[in-house]
């Protein structure tokens, strides 16, 4: 192997398309993480196994751009919220909220919730409304909150399912042509009068509040429209937001690949140049623990570390390493030995200068474009493999990865239940990831290795 | 080769040896409160409860003492007697997972799971390595051409996506999209009956196909980086200048003088699935050794998970000594002596 100057290689690194392909790849991977870091909270991430965060959101449902290429539409998920009027008249203190909803597709929402928490004091009477498209208003519920006497915060939930507004809904069934009362209150309200088709159009849902002498405070109140179809990358079972999760995972598989890479290529790289340069019995013997190492089977060791020892991400970051050195370890050593006949090397060594020195100064820069190759094409191993640890489940629970993502996907059935968007996207973020320090890896080998070119 | 058995040994015992010994204790303890309870007489024949707790936690010291669990995991005899018992193949029984037929030995259960993955594993290599070496050969003859061009581009793709994840994907779309093949690669009938082996082949058609389809790719890649160094060799050039039918070049000459290296590989390769075999079968339900594995791993059947490691470490164990005896088979240059 001849030396190459850094100029060369990338000049010539310059020249390979594929190359150039994969450190694009790579950084705008590198770009989605910062965009990631910024603008999700970690919060959101470190969330990712706490169920309660996630009931908002609808269950395995599609990703919203699906309705750009189908016909039917499918129903979005919404989450509103009011635009507040205030008014009072003869001591009677009234707050109306308004919840404008432009419903346009092609089937009926899967339910709706009002959720709120106000502050106030004495008693306090809700009435919600629904203003349909075509001006008909649905009473929907009328309800008290519990009197109190002290300033209280109240917090409440209620179901389009309530016993309630059922019965409101029923004292209208003559407007509808069909028979009504076997259907879910959605099926009904959000139906044409004439037949039972979804009625598009603009809704409104009017709450209003009423109450005596005092003056309350909404704190918070939205209304979620449930649907099947959610954010980017649509929901799992669980109720995420796989967008997420998608994200996180990704500076995570970077740090995985990335860190695993390079520590098993320095680790391999000094101990093959090692003992190619010492030679005799040292080489001897730190090549029959390499073997050792070689003969071990990694993934049933691996899962045997991660459940015995602990499976904190970066103990695994360090047991993946402890399998991935030894064939870095062999070829480097059996560059070095040929580095060691060199004149220069000798010459140093005549000189007296220091093992440490030699190997550190003269052998290992030698290797360097090597090493770079190598870590490259290490990388994407490093990532399938920790995805295959937590794709069976023993992955770091507290890191949403792209492994284990799949891992719920799989123990939720995703596949026999087709839910596509929960399976196909973070496989294919590995290959991609995978890929890209492929490439690289790749054009570099090209240069370190020009017998392969031709 | 035995040193490595050895250590392999070693650590698996080193790593679950404390566990095991947690779990023995917790399982005497409970037989004997057990033993106990079941019979009042002894009960009654102790008036205060501290009494009572005494003589039980003696039970339980003596019971423990005649399996010699006093003595901790790591003391030599012990690891020295365990690592015997399972270097004669003695497993022991598990604690939880049990063989189709019923029995809890070890040994019994891995020899029925045994055939399976190698069944799997052995066919989709084979497999592979025609493939590979076919099309590896092709490109090698052709370079820069569009074969050669694809196919390297192939491999590298195919090489970076997780089997597991592709045989998620065959699932979705081989399984429910278009029902052609089972979801579940476990032969829904019973052993004795006739039609298992066609079931058995039925099941293992999906999973074969996406461990072929990941792997060839990479093969032949292999296979044509072997032979572009052989093709440019002396007398592969010679042999051009005589006239030789190009095809007999590439496939008698130059595959033959590539082969060393490649089976190498190829026996490296055979190994090294074995242990991958963990994920995918998990992913098939194919009912081998790797999803054994899993199970003992998800339920902590320590003498399940020692046996299978050490099997699989013998399995590979044997696959390199094979490879390096065909080695010296395929390449008279490293024969020693006559």
């Amino acid at each position: 192997m001849s030396s190459l100057s850094t100029d060369d290689i990338k000049h010539e690194f310059g020249k390979s398309v594929l190359g150039i392909t994969g450190l694009i790849i790579i950084s705008s991977l590198i770009m989605i993480s910062v965009i990631t870091a910024i603008t999700v909270p970690a919060s959101t991430f470190q969330e990712w196994n706490n169920p309660e965060k996630w009931l908002d959101y609808p269950k395995t449902s599609i990703p919203i751009w699906v309705n750009y290429f189908t016909l039917e539409k499918i129903p979005e998920h919404k989450i509103i919220t009011p635009n507040v009027i205030q008014s009072n008249s003869d001591n009677v203190y009234l707050v109306s909220q308004q919840f404008f909803a432009d419903f346009e597709y092609d089937d009926f929402p899967s339910d709706f919730v009002y959720e709120f928490k106000t502050r106030y004091t004495n008693s306090h009477l809700v009435s919600v409304n629904l203003i349909r498209p075509d001006g008909i208003v649905m009473h929907l519920l009328t309800t008290t909150l519990p009197f109190s006497e002290n300033e209280t915060i109240y917090k409440q939930r209620i179901f389009s399912t309530d016993a309630m507004i059922k019965k409101n809904i029923m004292m209208k069934s003559n407007i509808f042509a069909f028979d009504v009362s076997k259907m879910t209150v959605t099926d009904i309200v959000f139906s044409d009068i004439s037949e039972n088709k979804v009625l598009k159009g603009n809704y409104t849902f009017v709450v209003n509040t009423y109450e005596v002498d005092s003056k309350s405070e909404i704190i918070n109140s939205r209304i979620i429209l449930g649907g099947k179809a959610f954010g980017f990358m649509g929901t799992d079972e669980l109720r995420r937001d796989l967008a997420i999760g998608l994200l996180w995972g990704t500076p995570l598989a970077l740090f995985i690949g990335v860190s695993v890479a390079i520590g098993s290529v320095i680790v391999g790289l000094v101990y093959g140049v090692y003992s190619g340069y010492k030679g005799k019995k040292t080489d001897e013997a730190m090549m029959r623990f390499n073997d050792v190492i070689y003969a071990l089977p990694a993934l049933p060791f691996l899962i045997i570390l991660s459940v015995t020892i602990s499976n904190s991400i970066f103990l695994i970051i360090g047991f993946l390493m402890i399998f991935s050195w030894v064939g870095i370890a062999k070829i480097s050593r059996s560059m070095s030995l040929q580095i060691k006949t060199r004149q220069y090397v000798e010459a140093a060594r005549i000189m007296g200068q220091k093992d440490s020195k030699i190997i550190f100064k003269h052998i290992i820069p030698q290797l360097l474009p090597y090493a770079f190759a190598s870590i490259a094409i290490s990388v994407p191993a490093a990532i399938t493999t920790e995805a295959g640890l937590s794709f069976l489940g023993l992955g770091d629970p507290t890191f949403p990865t792209w492994g284990q993502i799949l891992h719920d996907a799989n123990t939720y059935g995703a596949a026999a239940q087709g839910f596509w968007w929960w399976i196909i996207p973070p496989g294919l973020l590995i290959a991609i990831t995978g890929l890209a320090f492929v490439f690289i890896g790749n054009a570099l080998d090209a240069i370190v290795n020009p017998k392969l070119k031709r | 080769m035995f040193g490595v058995l050895l250590v392999t040994l070693l650590l698996t015992v080193a790593l679950v040896g404390s566990n095991m010994d947690t779990i023995l204790k917790q399982g005497i303890i409970f037989q004997v409160r057990s033993e106990i309870t079941d019979n009042p007489s002894i009960v009654k024949s102790f008036t205060n409860p501290e009494d009572f707790e005494k003589f039980v936690q003696q039970k339980i010291d003596e019971r423990i003492g005649t399996l010699g669990l006093d003595t901790p995991w790591y003391s030599p005899q012990r690891i020295g007697y365990t690592m015997l018992k399972i270097m004669m193949l003695d497993f022991g029984n598990a604690t939880f997972l049990t063989s189709d037929s019923g029995s809890s030995n070890v040994g019994d259960i891995l020899l029925e799971k045994i055939p399976k993955t190698v069944l799997l594993f052995t066919t989709a290599t084979i497999i592979i390595s025609i493939i590979g070496i076919l099309l590896g050969a092709a490109s090698s003859s052709k370079i820069g051409s569009k074969t050669d061009r694809l196919t390297s581009t192939f491999a590298i793709i195919s090489s970076s996506f997780p089997v597991w994840w592709i045989g998620m994907l065959m699932i979705f779309v081989f399984a429910f999209v278009y029902q052609i093949f089972p979801a579940r690669a476990t032969p829904d009938i019973e052993p004795s009956e006739p039609g298992y082996i066609i079931s058995l082949l039925y099941h293992m058609t999906l999973p074969l196909i996406t461990i072929v389809l990941i792997g060839f790719g990479s093969w032949a890649y292999l296979v044509r980086n072997f032979m572009v160094g052989v093709m440019q060799e002396d007398f592969i050039t010679a042999k051009k200048i005589m006239g030789i039918n190009k095809k007999k070049i590439v496939y008698r000459h130059a595959l033959k003088n590539a082969a060393p290296p490649i089976v190498t590989v190829l026996a490296l390769s055979l190994s090294g699935s074995l242990g991958g075999a963990i994920i995918t079968e998990a992913v098939f339900d194919w009912p081998g050794m790797g999803r054994l594995y899993f199970e003992a791993i998800s339920v902590m059947d320590l003498p399940v998970i020692i046996g299978s490691t050490y099997i699989l470490t013998v399995l590979f164990l044997i696959s390199i000594f094979i490879s390096d005896l065909l080695y010296g088979y395929f390449d008279p240059r490293v024969r020693t002596g006559t």
